[in-house]
């Protein structure tokens, strides 16, 4: 089996400010998630460069993108991507163990995330004893534990029903609003990028077709960041 | 991820697939245990040949003879022309001295005469030997009847068996069994022996004296400054003892048939025909010895008690090299057990291949997790390596219990039958501290070794491959 190359993301320019709330948004296989990833850090482009805060990610080690990953990047995941064999407090404080934060800090820190979501309640239960909106929350407490500046968010609502949907789109701005995260989140669906987005970008084919700020949402924050 | 972090993740991890992981810790402990049984046999068995070469006295004792004495021997061409300050007299001073070395236990002198002995007015003749107290521990009395000597000093005699049979007149035709050496014991124990000997006494008068020609020295001295007379005389002993062993196989005084207390011999002033050689030694007032046997503490010790004595002048022997090969062999041996214990422990080692590769493909997504939230290489890499440790080291700790346990089975087996031959138990199975940490620290090793591969694979893995798999 060998591998073709698949331009998944192919000549994007992007600009995103700091404290934005961008969509990218595209069909299936228009190569929003491959950005995302690039953005996050999980892959790295074969040509061109991805800049975070003036730092090239494409320059980085593996070591300083596992860094970069770790303090300065939370991500949410459409299939939550929780750890089963651990609860709820013990998902949420994984990172702080990376970060190597000490014991007796991590719980106290994993609890304020929780609390943030709004899951104080259920923090000694697994990932599978939870409802799909409960195991978002759980995975936004983790993508905030570290206080990153940019939350990526994949399709975060994908396996929500529409109200809980909205519950996290909620915490999300929150997140945005008042902790003043950069956050890109990519989805497939417009209205809900219209409902929340400062800024929505379609791509096709990994090309970008369009860039338009929503004024139905005011425009957080200035800043700089680039992608 | 701190050390404690890690550990507790791993041993998190553990627990999830705890059938796999458990069996895989089962194959690691049988490979350890294979080890441990064979090596702690291995040692067994050395230490179980050591106690015995310490028992039988042939290694941790030093003939000590007088230069003057060996010039015929050609054991040494340079003694030839010693002059009498390089080639001091082996008397009861440098006897002394010898016993006063560091790590000597005793020297001290090998009497032995042939001579006549009368049982029942019979006279037999044979090989007589003054034994210390301390032969009591000498393997060969290991099957004695009768008991050994009250004292030092106490007129009393013990018989090698073939000359008890000889006494009884049951000397065993070739060909035919032995008697039983109680059988032989019985009649005898308590009964009188009577031993007619020379004794040798210095005439401090100039002039020769031939005195009484004695049976057993046939030779007389040449007359020169001094000389002494040889008396016939006789001394009453009492039989206590019947020991089963064979002359044969045995060095020194033991190869005598009849065995005295090494005082009693002493006071008697028995001519030797050694002594008969060197007039002055036979006219001394002190104490002069053929040659004297140095007990060594320890068999390790033996080359410095060697060097120092020849140092004094004398010359030694011991069967130290004779040591040193058995050692080899048991090196030799040990390397071989510990081999067929290794095979068992690699066949270990892939099954943590095994496992961790399962656990790779199996955990691929949680490793894109932790990958995705912050992990580094080093982080996913450590804790495939904790994982490969911890079944390492429950491995090894269960191992060495389980190789304890063989060990100990195959021992009682052993004296159970040993036992039904009619033999006495032994220890042939040793366990030391240093086998049981360097077992559980070979096993963590070759765990650790083992988790290489699956580690490194793990580290490497694609986050975005991995949580796109399903």
């Amino acid at each position: 089996m060998g591998e073709s190359l698949i331009r998944a993301v192919d000549g994007v320019t992007l600009e995103v400010r700091s404290g934005d709330f961008v969509a990218l948004l595209g069909t299936s296989g228009s190569g929003k998630s491959s950005l995302l990833n690039l953005i996050a850090g999980l892959d790295r482009p074969t040509s061109g460069s991805v800049e975070v805060e003036g730092r090239d990610l494409s320059a980085m080690s593996r070591q300083e993108l596992s860094k970069y990953r770790l303090h300065t990047v939370g991500m949410v995941f459409q299939s939550f991507n929780l750890i089963p064999s651990m609860s709820v407090l013990e998902n949420v404080e994984l990172p702080l163990r990376f970060a190597e934060v000490d014991r007796e800090r991590r719980e106290g820190m994993a609890r304020e995330a929780l609390e943030r979501v709004g899951l104080i309640a259920r923090v000694r239960h697994r990932p599978t004893e939870l409802s799909g909106g409960e195991q978002q929350r759980t995975a936004l407490a983790r993508a905030l534990i570290n206080r990153p500046k940019l939350l990526l968010a994949d399709e975060p609502t994908g396996n929500l029903d529409s109200r809980t949907g909205t519950e996290i789109m909620k915490l999300i701005c929150e997140c945005n609003r008042d902790l003043g995260m950069t956050v890109v989140m990519v989805t497939h669906e417009l209205t809900l990028a219209e409902r929340y987005a400062a800024r929505l970008i379609f791509l096709a084919d990994g090309k970008l077709v369009g860039d338009r700020t929503n004024n139905a949402v005011g425009p957080a924050v200035s800043g700089e960041g680039k992608a | 991820m701190k050390a404690f972090d890690l550990t507790e993740l791993a041993l998190r991890n553990l627990r999830e697939s705890v059938l796999r992981n458990s069996l895989t810790t089962v194959g690691i402990s049988v490979g350890v245990a294979s080890l441990v049984a064979m090596l702690s046999l291995g040692i067994g068995l050395q230490q179980l040949a050591t106690r015995r070469l310490v028992k039988s006295g042939l290694f941790d004792t030093v003939i000590v003879t007088s230069r003057r004495d060996l010039r015929n021997f050609g054991d040494d061409d340079e003694s030839n022309k010693l002059s009498p300050a390089e080639s001091p007299t082996l008397d009861e001073p440098a006897r002394l001295k010898i016993a006063q070395l560091p790590s000597v236990v005793e020297a001290y002198p090998d009497i032995r005469f042939i001579t006549s002995l009368s049982y029942d007015d019979k006279p037999h003749l044979t090989m007589v030997a003054g034994i210390p107290q301390s032969a009591k521990a000498n393997e060969a009395f290991e099957g004695l009847q009768g008991s050994f000597f009250t004292s030092d000093e106490a007129p009393e005699a013990l018989l090698q068996k073939s000359f008890a049979a000889e006494l009884l007149g049951k000397t065993p035709k070739p060909g035919t069994d032995e008697a039983p050496v109680a059988e032989l014991a019985r009649p005898l124990i308590g009964k009188e022996l009577v031993m007619r000997y020379a004794e040798r006494m210095p005439v401090p008068a100039l002039g020769a004296s031939s005195g009484s020609q004695a049976a057993g020295s046939n030779q007389p001295a040449p007359a020169e400054a001094t000389t002494y007379s040889i008396r016939s005389k006789e001394i009453k002993l009492r039989i206590v003892g019947v020991t089963d062993l064979d002359p044969e196989s045995m060095r020194g005084a033991l190869r005598a048939r009849v065995m005295l207390p090494l005082k009693l011999v002493q006071g008697l002033h028995v001519a030797q025909p050694a002594a008969m050689r060197d007039t002055t030694q036979a006219a001394s007032t002190t104490p002069t010895y053929m040659s004297l046997s140095v007990r060594v503490k320890d068999p390790v010790k033996m080359q410095p008690v060697e060097d120092a004595i020849k140092k004094m002048g004398f010359n030694t022997f011991s069967m130290l090299d004779a040591t040193r090969s058995l050692r080899r062999f048991f090196a030799v041996l040990d390397m071989f057990l510990g081999i067929f214990g290794s095979l068992a422990l690699a066949v270990a080692s892939i099954g943590i291949v095994n496992t961790l590769v399962m656990a790779i493909l199996e955990r691929r997504r949680e490793i894109g997790i932790m990958k995705a939230i912050g992990a580094s290489d080093e982080d996913v890499q450590r804790l495939f390596f904790a994982e490969a440790c911890v079944m390492g080291a429950f491995g090894g700790v269960f191992g060495v219990a389980l190789g304890w346990t063989i060990g100990r089975v195959i021992n009682v087996a052993t004296n159970f039958y040993l036992k039904r031959q009619g033999l006495q138990p032994e220890q042939i199975w040793f366990v030391p501290w240093w086998l049981i940490v360097t077992a559980i620290l070979f096993a963590i090793v070759v765990s650790l070794l083992s988790g290489l591969y699956p580690a490194r694979r793990a580290a490497r893995l694609d986050p975005v491959q991995a949580l796109r798999y399903e």
